[in-house]
């Protein structure tokens, strides 16, 4: 019998073009205050932290060192780091919750994109030797997808400015972006200005605890019925950019295509009611709804998404805290969270998350 | 809920060296993975998931590389975490995939650890000022050396304790195939002849920078059993943190280090550890910190560290013989050091140690530590595995 383990609090900063009065630590740590209020825990009750972040957007070594300060890690604690998305550093924290180390964790992860220039900085993310020194930047990678699903007639430049439109008609008070956006000039073609994500910094928190600990922090524990995460190739070259293979595999795996208390689902439709989708550029959502087989009836990012609010490091645990905030307020049963990582979708995580019967 | 056992069944190095410009950053961590396989006489299929470490990013200039290397570790359509605590990262990430193990969500799990330091100026790298806050100084030396001389004074020990660690630790890399630095004519007084670098720590004090990886293929019992070779089996593991700097903080003898030290001797039932185990593996950059970890790991009394250090107990013949594989004096890729601490602890519990293999190695305990003192991760490993 595995152990249940549920996100039982969340909370984020709202997400800004710049935040250059505040070092990152100011930055996260009335983040960190707010989801240990939620909860009533002080720092000396959780059994493990984990965080992730990324030294290149801070542009110092072992930049992580000094976010430990706004944890207020004394006496010291159990904690450990991923150089990847928050919803990375979530999934270790829950194989630790799993091993019966710790009953309750704190995740963490922050970014602030606003000192450098982030589309040249995300080229150095790729292959050192063969890639990195055309500085192909993020926009013009995301374009040579979106026209690949053009061209397959998966989409169109119309139904592309319809995602967008879509996404920052949320009311999520977080959103950097929303409310009418013009979709603008192209900025690499297919890609308009609206196609893109908003740069900003941000930072967002989660608490996860196991079993009855639960059930004690949170009336309506957001339960992780499955969790997984898969990698592709890193070139661009061998991939079919207009899927997204790991995407699905990282579902299945996670559950989403079964029904609610274990029982098989029919024909690969995933049962949720509810998907937060980490879709940085408005083609990438048309590639993730192809690869999970979401229908008309699933409601996608009523957070806005990425395109409303792309803090590097944090989109992706903001989507698993977007969707358990829904269950935890009664308005989801069941939903699915997505987090994906490098260049065109090439890593991608998936939670199924699942509330009490009510 | 019990946890599952893990076993190293797997174990693979490169030979560490100061550059390795024969091969890409890829290729590097793909020798030591294929030698992890060989090893365990395992294929890249019966892998099911990849969980890699390093330092700093900039130290290649690769921002979260573990992306263009997933084709390089067989990685592609598989789960692939990457963990980064500063310098005890290496071990950590080996914590990290046993953790998948114990929990069951793998049954076998490869983790690797690599840095090419040639690609840059590590100690640079470590120095990038940051307005309003503190600065390492030059290089991880300059942070390090006060810490020392903290130690030389509340101890009383002989200004000679360090120059002692380093012969011994540099004659110990002569056994080791894999060690960086093979100095064939080393002698106690081209120690303490050296010149000195961070008063009072000498360039033969100090570790060198190093291009390298070290993987591990860790395994559930039923992977155990199938192994070829004898497993080690991990008994405990811990990590724990502190912050940089604080009033009260105690940079010679952390308590976060005090504290994951006294986690592992709980899970494996250690007592006594200077009686209980048989050998250790610890991140020692400058040879002072041996006398200290000895005294933070609870092998020594406070203030008696260096006593065991000069008197020839962490001899590779004594008997408790410390970095038996010519330690992280002989050889630093920063990135993977952690992990050829814990590395060499399991190879030493399966008796594959080579011409370094110990007599008695039935407990051997691995240790990294990073940042300012801070960031600890260690396991402890036996040749039998745990009990319950």
């Amino acid at each position: 019998m595995t152990r249940e383990i549920a996100v039982v609090a969340f909370a984020q900063t709202d997400t800004l073009r710049t935040t250059e009065e505040h070092s990152e630590v100011e930055m996260l740590m009335p983040v960190l205050h707010a989801v240990l209020d939620q909860t009533g825990l002080k720092t000396a009750d959780i059994g493990f932290t984990c965080s992730g972040s990324s030294d290149y957007l801070a542009g110092r070594a072992f930049s992580f060192t000094l976010a430990l300060d706004g944890v207020g890690a004394w006496p010291p604690i159990s904690e450990s780091h991923v150089e990847m998305d928050g919803a990375w550093a979530l999934y270790e924290a829950w194989t630790k919750l799993l091993t019966g180390d710790a009953d309750t964790a704190l995740v963490y992860s922050y970014g602030k994109s606003s000192p450098g220039s982030l589309r040249d900085v995300l080229t150095r993310q790729l292959d050192p030797y063969y890639v990195a020194p055309l500085w192909p930047d993020s926009v013009a990678l995301a374009a040579l997808q979106a026209q690949a699903l053009i061209d397959a007639g998966d989409t169109d430049e119309p139904a592309l400015a319809a995602i967008a439109a879509r996404c920052r008609a949320t009311d999520n008070p977080h959103a950097q972006l929303r409310g009418e956006v013009p979709h603008g000039d192209y900025r690499v073609r297919p890609l308009r200005t609206g196609d893109c994500p908003p740069i900003g910094d941000g930072a967002a928190a989660v608490i996860l605890a196991a079993g009855e600990r639960a059930r004690e922090l949170c009336p309506r524990p957001a339960w992780i019925r499955g969790i997984d995460h898969r990698i592709e190739a890193h070139s661009l070259g061998v991939r079919d950019l207009t899927d997204s293979p790991s995407t699905r595999l990282a579902a299945e795996r996670a559950g989403a295509f079964e029904l609610p208390h274990g029982l098989k689902g029919m024909g690969g439709t995933p049962t949720v009611d509810t998907a937060e989708l980490h879709a940085p550029f408005t083609a990438q959502e048309v590639v993730l709804r192809k690869a999970l087989g979401l229908g008309d009836e699933v409601r996608v990012n009523p957070s806005g998404g990425a395109l409303a609010a792309n803090p590097m490091m944090a989109a992706g645990l903001t989507r698993i805290g977007e969707a358990a905030a829904r269950i935890h307020r009664g308005e989801s049963d069941r939903a699915l969270a997505h987090a994906t990582s490098g260049p065109c979708l090439q890593q991608n995580l998936v939670a199924v998350l699942e509330g009490d019967p009510r | 809920m019990s946890k599952e056992p893990v076993a190293v069944v797997g174990i693979g190095q490169t030979k560490h060296v100061a550059a390795r410009r024969d091969v890409s950053v890829a290729g590097l961590v793909r020798e030591a993975a294929c030698r992890a396989l060989d090893d365990a006489e395992l294929t890249w299929a019966d892998i099911d998931a990849v969980v890699i470490g390093k330092a700093p990013d900039f130290f290649e200039g690769v921002m979260m590389p573990e992306l263009y290397l997933a084709d390089a570790l067989g990685a592609v359509g598989k789960p692939m975490l990457r963990v980064h605590t500063a310098g005890s990262v290496g071990g950590s990430t080996a914590l990290v995939a046993a953790g998948l193990v114990a929990a069951r969500v793998h049954g076998t799990v490869l983790t690797l650890a690599f840095e090419k330091q040639s690609e840059s100026n590590a100690m640079w790298g470590l120095s990038l000022p940051i307005p309003f806050q503190q600065p390492l100084l030059a290089g991880a030396g300059g942070f390090f050396a006060p810490h020392v001389r903290a130690y030389m004074r509340r101890s009383g020990a002989p200004d000679t304790v360090g120059s002692l660690v380093a012969y011994k630790d540099r004659r110990n890399a002569l056994k080791n195939p894999y060690a960086h630095l093979h100095e064939h004519d080393i002698t106690l007084e081209k120690v303490q002849a050296s010149p000195m670098l961070w008063d009072p720590i000498r360039y033969s004090e100090t570790c060198p920078s190093s291009d390298g990886a070290c993987a591990m293929i860790l395994t559930d019992r039923a992977g155990a059993a199938r192994a070829p070779r004898p497993p080690a089996w991990m008994l405990g593991g811990a990590m724990r943190s502190e912050p940089t700097l604080f009033a009260g903080k105690d940079a010679v003898s952390p308590q976060a280090g005090r504290d994951c030290a006294a986690d592992v001797y709980r899970q494996a039932g250690i007592a006594d550890p200077r009686r209980e185990i048989d050998a250790v593996e610890m991140y020692v950059p400058f040879s002072w910190y041996e006398p200290m970890w000895l005294e933070n790991l609870g092998f020594a009394d406070e203030g008696e560290g260096w006593k065991l250090t000069e008197s020839g107990v962490t001899e590779l013949d004594g008997d408790l013989p410390v970095n038996m594989s010519g330690g992280v004096l002989s050889t630093n890729p920063i990135g993977a050091s952690g992990m050829i601490r814990f590395a060499e602890a399991a190879l030493q519990a399966r008796g594959q140690a080579g011409e370094h293999q110990v007599e008695r190695a039935g407990k051997v305990l691995g240790h990294a530590y990073g940042g300012g003192s801070q960031f600890f991760s260690m396991w402890l490993v036996g040749a039998r595995p745990p009990e319950s």
